[in-house]
């Protein structure tokens, strides 16, 4: 994304800097950053101990356990199942490869309210799958593990899709420079491939965890939405909503916004640096 | 990209036909009535009742449009902009709310008889079919391993009202003692296997996925859930003491005056206590004053006491501020 | 040559995993979808889909898809020509800026257009004075709509863009191209497959969303209610069977939108085998 592969142009010798400065710099002030405001007014409304009292609240805290736990095992199951993915999608060749390849953008592409309503009919008790679980002991929707579920399907698609390109692009010797060492299989991807994927890895992993984070409409119908074991923190900013809390509810998304940010920020600076070392290295 | 020349227009027809009201190409008034998540149904039984009652009587056809959501929610668009002419709600605070910004007006609940509720209902219990529990009243909520669904009162009127009739009983049963009371609503709330946000995802959680043994909701809606669902396999217990919920209407006057609506308004809302309209009320399971009708479908409804949020809680706001608020009561009960 | 991986014991086992993983994962969810939706027959489907509310659910839908995708593909084109082809002071933030949409829930998302547009907003009061209704209309369901779907463009164009230069573009400035031709000569074909898949991207969003929209909708019966919101009520109506029909049919355009994506793929893979 903020990738310095080439070396820019000198200034300005293209025409248009005005107008798509124009364009941009008028549609983030009116249609990202004016909006912000009305969340700032909110906040200015609060003294910092009003305000400390709201994102320190007991149940307030615990959502932030519930959902930075469920979004950080989901995230973790994602790096995994997607690695594979990505792995098997670029690596092999088998019948339904191209459909299997299709099929992992349907997170991104099926709306949350679908993903969450059918989800919460297949995991119930009484599901298709939910009906094969729960005689072994396994609680999915209701549970913390359904949220954990429900986010790690609308974030997959991330972990998959920067992986793969990475992969692809993986050049034949780094194989064989593991395969001449004698190593095995698995000791071949970990000491030679792994250290190569593992920025797109993270990066993927962390976007699926940020995703994860701010989710509401697939979750929202399979969390038993329990006072301190399943209530997520965007539950907790509807609730105070429907107090007409606005205040309230723009603090906690405050809190949301600024982790989220920070991640992003994080996430795009340390991908920029390694990118940089990455091609440094080859170049 | 190249666009079909036509395009723009058919954009325009879907905007005008979908998007917009189009005042021009509809000559007929409308109304818009803003109300509580589960009267879809009765709304759209009641609104063509009104249309040819209005027609009838002042010759002019009109339409109305319903807009249904979370209460709260409902009340919450209004006060930023949704041009709704009348409300029905199943809370008084959400009326409150408006008359509080100058929407409605301050005296709101003498215009009307009965505080301007034409027709009301209590918080009963759906259970599973033989009653396997043996739930008869709310003494039997708090025993341990009885599972309870209802609606998260943070976010629905129906949970609060639901927690306030379990409160209430137990302000009853205990005479008042404080320390006996909160042991009862924490063992009671602590029986919640799901909390959803509002009274249809209560439901939906008690039917659909078969969660727990009792689904608290109003009256009405249990009546409504056995209907749909089967009276074998769902039976509807009413406890001797509960919750009086009242459903209030008012006129958004300001909206109304806006929209040229007033006296169309105002006379929706009075056609809700003609006894046609009670008839349909009833229909739906929810009490009704109008005495003709209430005799009716007397057999329909079971005596109960039903206590009333002003004398046992000295009022909603009141109510509101000691077990809803932050921190209040029931963030105390639920706190661990 | 003998890659990592490649005995075929590992491959089968890697593969099986992959498949019955996405199977389980991926694929039954939508199954289960159109199990659902068909479950009482095609005609009980048909009904739920052409009833009143459904069409004017659609039509809403449709409209809102319609309009966003200009705007954001206008934004996203300028924005990627902005910060890949220009060196400035600010063009990291402004990078940064545009992920803002993808840190905000969309239910705050909806939150923040309310408090400044709605009636007691600042914005908001001087448009109710003037008799303007943005919120709870079809132009406010666009706003928020416009804003979740913001990023998708640019994010798409802006690493390929960075990754193809400019040298081309500077080469038919040279040659005294005037600006309008260059981006539609030159820039144009080389990102028209990026370019149309975040037309896609966009749309599988702006189709689909729900939060943000549902804060600003008003939820109007055949007047406000995009097709998720319809289905949500239906959903809620103990029509399961109604809702998930609204479901098969915004499945029905996720799946378009993968085939299209896929398609879009396809194209680029043999554009850069035979450029």
């Amino acid at each position: 994304m903020s990738a310095l592969a080439l070396p820019l142009p000198r200034r300005r010798v293209l025409p248009g800097f005005g107008l798509s400065l124009g364009i941009s710099l008028t549609f983030v002030s009116l249609v990202l950053l004016l909006p912000m405001t009305g969340l700032v007014g909110q906040l200015k409304g609060l003294s910092l101990a009003e305000y400390w009292a709201i994102i320190s609240d007991g149940r307030v805290v615990a959502s932030y356990t519930v959902t930075i736990g469920a979004a950080a095992l989901a995230a973790l199951a994602n790096a995994a199942f997607g690695l594979l993915l990505a792995w098997v999608l670029v690596r092999y060749d088998f019948p339904g490869k191209r459909l299997l390849d299709a099929l992992m953008d349907l997170p991104f592409a099926l709306p949350t309210a679908v993903a969450g309503i059918t989800l919460a009919t297949l995991y119930a008790g009484n599901g298709w799958v939910g009906g094969l679980l729960e005689p072994l002991g396994l609680k999915v929707a209701y549970t913390w593990v359904g949220i954990a579920l429900a986010m790690a399907f609308t974030s997959i698609p991330f972990v998959v899709r920067t992986v793969q390109p990475v992969l692809e692009d993986l050049p034949p010797e780094v194989d064989e420079a593991a395969m001449t060492l004698g190593a095995s299989d698995a000791t071949g991807f970990r000491r030679v491939i792994l250290p190569y994927l593992w920025p797109a890895l993270v990066t993927g992993t962390g976007l699926a965890f940020v995703r994860s984070l701010g989710e509401f409409g697939a979750i929202i119908f399979i969390a038993g939405n329990a006072p301190f074991e399943t209530e997520i923190t965007a539950l907790m900013i509807f609730v105070k909503l429907q107090e007409y809390d606005y205040a309230g509810a723009s603090a906690i998304a405050s809190v949301v916004l600024a982790v989220s940010l920070a991640l992003l920020l994080a996430i795009n600076v340390w991908q920029g640096h390694f990118i940089k070392r990455l091609h440094g290295g080859r170049g | 990209m190249t666009l079909d020349p036509r395009f723009p227009r058919t954009l325009l027809a879907i905007a005008l036909g979908a998007g917009l009201a189009a005042p021009a190409a509809a000559a007929e008034r409308e109304l818009l009535n803003s109300s509580y998540d589960i009267a879809r149904e009765l709304f759209a039984a009641v609104n063509p009742e009104f249309i040819a009652h209005w027609q009838e009587s002042e010759g002019e056809d009109v339409a109305i449009q319903q807009s249904h959501g979370g209460s709260s929610a409902q009340a919450r668009a209004i006060l930023q902009g949704l041009r709704a002419d009348v409300v029905t709600y199943n809370q008084v605070t959400d009326v409150q709310v408006l008359a509080d910004d100058g929407l409605v007006a301050e005296d709101w609940q003498q215009q009307l008889p009965n505080n301007a509720s034409p027709y009301y209902s209590t918080t009963a219990f759906l259970v599973r079919k033989g009653n396997p529990k043996g739930i008869e009243s709310w003494d039997d909520l708090d025993d341990e391993g009885v599972e309870i669904v209802f609606p998260n009162p943070k976010t629905s009127g129906n949970g609060r009202y639901t927690y306030l009739a379990a409160w209430g009983f137990a302000d009853n049963q205990f005479d008042g003692d404080e320390a006996r009371i909160q042991d009862f609503m924490g063992d009671f709330l602590s029986n919640v296997v799901v909390f959803d946000t509002g009274g249809r995802g209560a439901t939906t959680s008690f039917i659909e996925r078969g969660i727990g043994d009792v689904l608290i909701s109003f009256e009405s809606e249990v009546n409504n859930i056995r209907g749909e669902y089967g009276s074998d396999d769902y039976e509807v217990i009413v406890p001797p003491v509960s919750i009086l919920a009242e459903f209030p209407v008012a006129v958004v006057e300001p909206n109304a005056e806006r929209n040229g609506t007033e006296a169309l308004a105002q006379a929706y809302v009075e056609y809700l206590y003609s006894e046609e309209a009670q008839r349909q009320l009833a229909g739906f399971n929810y009490r009704v004053h109008d005495e003709t009708v209430a005799e009716e479908f007397a057999e329909q409804f079971p005596e109960t006491e039903l206590l009333r949020v002003e004398d046992v809680f000295g009022g909603w706001d009141a109510a509101m501020d000691t077990h809803f608020g932050s921190g209040g009561q029931l963030d105390q009960l639920q706190r661990r | 040559m003998q890659r990592i991986g490649d005995a075929p014991a590992v491959r089968r086992l890697l593969v099986g995993a992959a498949v019955l993983l996405a199977g389980l994962f991926l694929l039954l969810p939508l199954v289960a979808i159109f199990a659902q939706a068909f479950s009482q027959g095609v005609g009980v489907f048909w009904s739920n889909i052409s009833d009143r509310y459904a069409l004017a659910a659609i039509g809403l839908t449709l409209l809102i898809a319609t309009l966003t995708i200009p705007i954001c593909l206008t934004f996203g084109v300028a924005l990627a020509w902005l910060v890949t082809r220009f060196e400035f002071p600010g063009r990291r933030l402004l990078q940064t800026l545009i992920d803002i949409p993808f840190a905000v829930s969309p239910v705050v998302a909806g939150l923040i257009y309310l408090l400044l547009y709605g009636r007691n907003g600042w914005i908001g009061g001087w448009l109710d004075a003037h008799d303007i209704q943005l919120m709870f209309a079809w132009p406010g369901i666009l706003m928020v709509t416009v804003f979740v779907t913001s990023p998708f463009v640019a994010r798409e164009l802006i690493p390929l863009m960075q990754a193809q230069g400019s040298r081309e573009e500077e080469a038919a400035v040279t040659l005294g191209a005037p600006g309008w031709t260059i981006f539609r000569r030159v820039t144009l074909p080389n990102i028209r497959w990026a370019l149309l898949y975040g037309v896609v991207l966009t749309n599988a969003r702006a189709v689909g969303e729900f939060g943000a929209v549902s804060v600003v909708s008003g939820a109007i019966r055949g007047q406000t209610m995009t097709l998720p919101l319809h289905l949500e009520q239906l959903y809620q109506d103990y029509n399961a069977v109604g809702a998930f029909a609204s479901a098969a049919l915004l499945a029905l355009i996720a799946l378009f939108t993968l085939a299209a994506k896929a398609g879009l793929e396809w194209r680029t893979a043999r554009q850069e085998v035979t450029p």
